[in-house]
C-alpha cells in the first residue's frame, strides 16, 4: 500500500513538469509584459526592471532558472504585487480557499449520498421526483447566479446573513458561498448515488440479504452502500475541479480573500510567476485527488488490486 | 434511422417535463428574435432621464434600465441571443472534432485507440478552465476565438461517445462488406461509420449546449468573454451582482433568463437522452 502510494507520488512529478512547461511557454507567448502601463516607461527604467527580474535573459535560460528555484520550493517574486513573493501571496490566500472548498466538498458528500439513497428507496414516488427535480436545478444553475440570488434573499431582504465580506473565524460569512459552491457537486452526487443504488438494489446479493431477514438499514449500510459509492468516488476528482473553478467567481462575488482572484488577474496582468504558481497549486491538488480516488476505490471494492 | 427517431419522439411525447422545457426554450428563442421589433429601445442607447429605473410595464423600459440608462429588456435579449449563438456554434465545433477523433479511435482500434483515449483521459483530468483562460489571454478577447476555444474544450466527452458507438458498429456486416469490397479506412469511416453514429451523437450534443452556455457566461462574468458594449448574460449578471443592493432587477432579469434557459435545456436534453437511451463509452 505504502509502496503504491510512493510510486504514484513519484509518477506525479513528470506530469507536473509537463504542465509547468506548457504553462510557462503559453503565458510567455502572450503579447505584452508585466511592466506595461498606461504611460510607457523610459527605456532605461524598463531595461533595469527587466534585468532585475531576469526577463532580459534568453527564454530557455529563464525557464531553467525558474525550474531551479522551483525545485527549492521557491515560486519566485510576484511581478505586480511588489514586495510580495508568490509563495507569500498563495500562503496568505490558500487557507481561505481551502477552508471554503473543503467545507463545500464535505457538505456535498454528507448531504448528497443520503439524499440519493433516500430518492432511490422511494423510487418513482413523490419524494424521488421532488429531490431529482431539485438536483436538476442544482446542476443547471451556475454558482455565479445562485450566490447573488442567495445574497439578495438572505442578505438584503431577510438580513439573516452577510452578503459579502470576510472575518477570520466567522462562520456566518462562509454560509452563502459554501452553499453556492456545494450545490452543483451535491446535485451530481445525489443523482449518481440514486442511479447506482437503484441498480445495486436489484442485484442478487441484496435480495439474499433481505431474504435473510435483515432490516432495511442494515442492508443499505452494510451491503448496498459500498458498491453504490464506486462511481461517486470516481466523480470526486471532477468535483474538486468544479469546486476550484467555482471558487474563482464565488470568492470574487463574496469578497473572500482566497487565491481564486490571482488566476484571472495574474493572467491579465502577465504576472508570470503568480499564474504559474496557481497552475502548480491547482494541478497538484487535482493529482493528489486522483490518488485519493484510487485508494478509495481499493477500499470500496476489494476486487481492485492496486499493486500488479 | 427513422425508426430510432420515431421511437424517440413517441417516448419524448410522454414526458411532460421535457415537452414543457422544449416549449419554453422555443418561446425564448422566438422572443430573442422578434423581441427587438416590439421594443422601442435599442441595446446601446443611453436614456439619461431613466438611469437605473425600476421595471414597469407602463414606462418605456419594461424590465427597467441599468446604471447607464440602457434598456435592460433589449440588453437581456441581446445577451440571450449571444449566449445561444455561442452555445450552438461551440457545440457544433465540439461535435465535428469529437466525431473525427472518436470515429478514428473507435474504428482503427488497437494501439492507436489506446493512445488516443489515453490523451483524452489526461486532458479531461486537467482543469481546462485554466487553458481557456490562457487561450483568451494570449489570443486577445476575440469572439470567434472564444467560440473555438470553448468548442475545443467540449469535444472530449463527445469523442468518447462517438468512439463507443463506433466500436459497436465496427462489428456489423456492412462494414465487413465494405472492407471486402476494398474500401479504404478513411472512406469507411466517412461513408459508413459516421452516418450511422451521427443520430445518437447529435442528441448528446443537445446536452452539451447548456454546459457550453454556462461556460461562456462564466468566462464573460470574469471579463474574459464578450466585451462591452456588447452584452452576454454573463456580463449582465456580473454588472447586476455589483448593483444588487440598490437595483436588484439589474441582477434578477439576466440571472433569471440564464437560470430558466439552462434549466430548460438541461431538462430537455435529459429527456432526449432518456428517450434515445444514449450511453457513454
Amino acid at each position: 500500500m505504502l509502496r503504491y502510494f510512493l510510486t504514484r507520488l513519484a509518477g506525479a512529478v513528470p506530469t507536473l513538469f509537463v504542465i509547468v512547461t506548457i504553462a510557462f511557454f503559453l503565458i510567455r507567448a502572450a503579447p505584452g509584459g508585466p511592466f506595461d502601463q498606461e504611460q510607457t516607461l523610459p527605456p532605461e527604467i524598463m531595461a533595469n526592471l527587466q534585468s532585475a527580474y531576469g526577463l532580459d535573459l534568453p527564454i530557455w535560460n529563464q525557464y531553467g532558472r525558474y525550474l531551479g528555484a522551483l525545485v527549492h520550493g521557491d515560486f519566485g517574486p510576484s511581478f505586480k504585487y511588489k514586495d510580495f513573493s508568490v509563495t507569500e501571496l498563495i500562503g496568505q490566500g490558500f487557507p481561505v480557499t481551502l477552508e471554503l472548498g473543503s467545507i463545500a466538498m464535505a457538505l456535498a458528500l454528507i448531504l448528497g449520498i443520503p439524499i440519493g439513497t433516500f430518492a432511490a428507496l422511494n423510487h418513482n414516488r413523490v419524494a424521488d421526483y421532488a429531490t431529482m427535480s431539485l438536483a436538476v436545478v442544482g446542476i443547471a444553475i451556475p454558482s455565479f447566479v445562485v450566490l447573488p440570488f442567495l445574497g439578495l434573499a438572505f442578505g438584503i431582504y431577510l438580513r439573516w446573513l452577510p452578503v459579502a465580506g470576510w472575518e477570520p473565524g466567522s462562520i456566518r460569512h462562509l454560509v452563502l458561498p459554501v452553499v453556492a459552491l456545494a450545490l452543483p457537486p451535491l446535485s451530481v452526487i445525489a443523482r449518481l448515488t440514486r442511479a447506482n443504488m437503484l441498480e445495486v438494489l436489484r442485484s442478487h446479493f441484496i435480495r439474499t440479504a433481505f431474504a435473510k431477514g435483515l432490516p432495511l438499514h442494515t442492508v443499505i449500510l452494510r451491503h448496498a452502500l459500498r458498491p453504490t459509492l464506486l462511481p461517486v468516488a470516481s466523480y470526486l476528482a471532477p468535483a474538486v475541479a468544479s469546486i476550484m473553478t467555482g471558487s474563482l467567481v464565488v470568492e470574487s462575488i463574496a469578497g473572500l480573500p482566497g487565491i481564486g482572484r490571482y488566476m484571472v488577474q495574474g493572467a491579465l496582468n502577465r504576472d508570470y510567476t503568480l499564474v504559474l504558481g496557481m497552475v502548480i497549486i491547482y494541478s497538484t491538488l487535482l493529482i493528489l485527488m486522483g490518488l485519493v480516488v484510487d485508494l478509495l476505490y481499493a477500499w470500496l471494492d476489494p476486487r481492485v488490486r492496486l499493486v500488479r | 434511422m427513422s425508426g430510432l427517431f420515431d421511437d424517440a419522439a413517441r417516448r419524448l411525447r410522454s414526458n411532460p417535463g421535457a415537452l414543457c422545457a422544449m416549449f419554453i426554450i422555443l418561446s425564448m428563442v422566438a422572443l430573442t428574435l422578434i423581441g427587438p421589433w416590439f421594443n422601442p429601445n435599442g441595446g446601446e442607447a443611453l436614456d439619461w432621464s431613466h438611469v437605473a429605473s425600476q421595471p414597469a410595464l407602463q414606462s418605456a423600459h419594461w424590465f427597467g434600465t441599468d446604471r447607464l440608462g440602457r434598456d435592460l429588456f433589449a440588453r437581456t435579449l441581446q445577451g440571450t441571443r449571444v449566449s445561444l449563438a455561442v452555445g450552438l456554434v461551440a457545440s457544433a465545433v465540439s461535435l465535428l472534432v469529437g466525431i473525427g477523433y472518436g470515429g478514428v479511435a473507435g474504428y482503427v482500434g488497437g494501439r492507436t485507440d489506446h493512445v488516443m483515449m489515453r490523451i483524452i483521459e489526461i486532458l479531461s483530468g486537467l482543469p481546462l478552465i485554466f487553458f481557456v483562460i490562457f487561450l483568451t489571454v494570449i489570443f486577445g478577447r476575440n469572439e470567434y476565438l472564444l467560440f473555438l476555444s470553448i468548442g475545443a474544450v467540449g469535444w472530449l466527452t463527445m469523442a468518447r461517445i462517438v468512439r463507443g458507438q463506433t466500436l459497436s458498429i465496427r462489428q456489423r456486416e456492412f462494414i465487413e462488406a465494405a472492407v471486402a469490397s476494398g474500401a479504404g479506412t478513411a472512406r469507411i469511416i466517412a461513408k459508413h461509420v459516421i452516418p450511422n453514429v451521427i443520430g445518437p451523437v447529435i442528441v448528446y450534443a443537445t446536452l452539451t449546449v447548456p454546459q457550453i452556455i454556462m461556460f461562456e457566461s462564466f468566462l464573460s462574468f470574469l471579463g474574459l468573454g464578450i466585451q462591452e458594449p456588447r452584452a452576454s448574460l454573463g456580463t449582465l449578471i456580473a454588472e447586476g451582482a455589483g448593483e444588487m443592493e440598490a437595483a436588484p432587477w439589474i441582477l434578477l432579469v439576466p440571472g433569471g433568463f440564464l437560470a430558466v434557459l439552462l434549466l430548460c435545456l438541461n431538462i430537455f436534453g435529459d429527456g432526449l437522452r432518456d428517450a434515445l437511451d444514449v450511453k457513454e463509452r
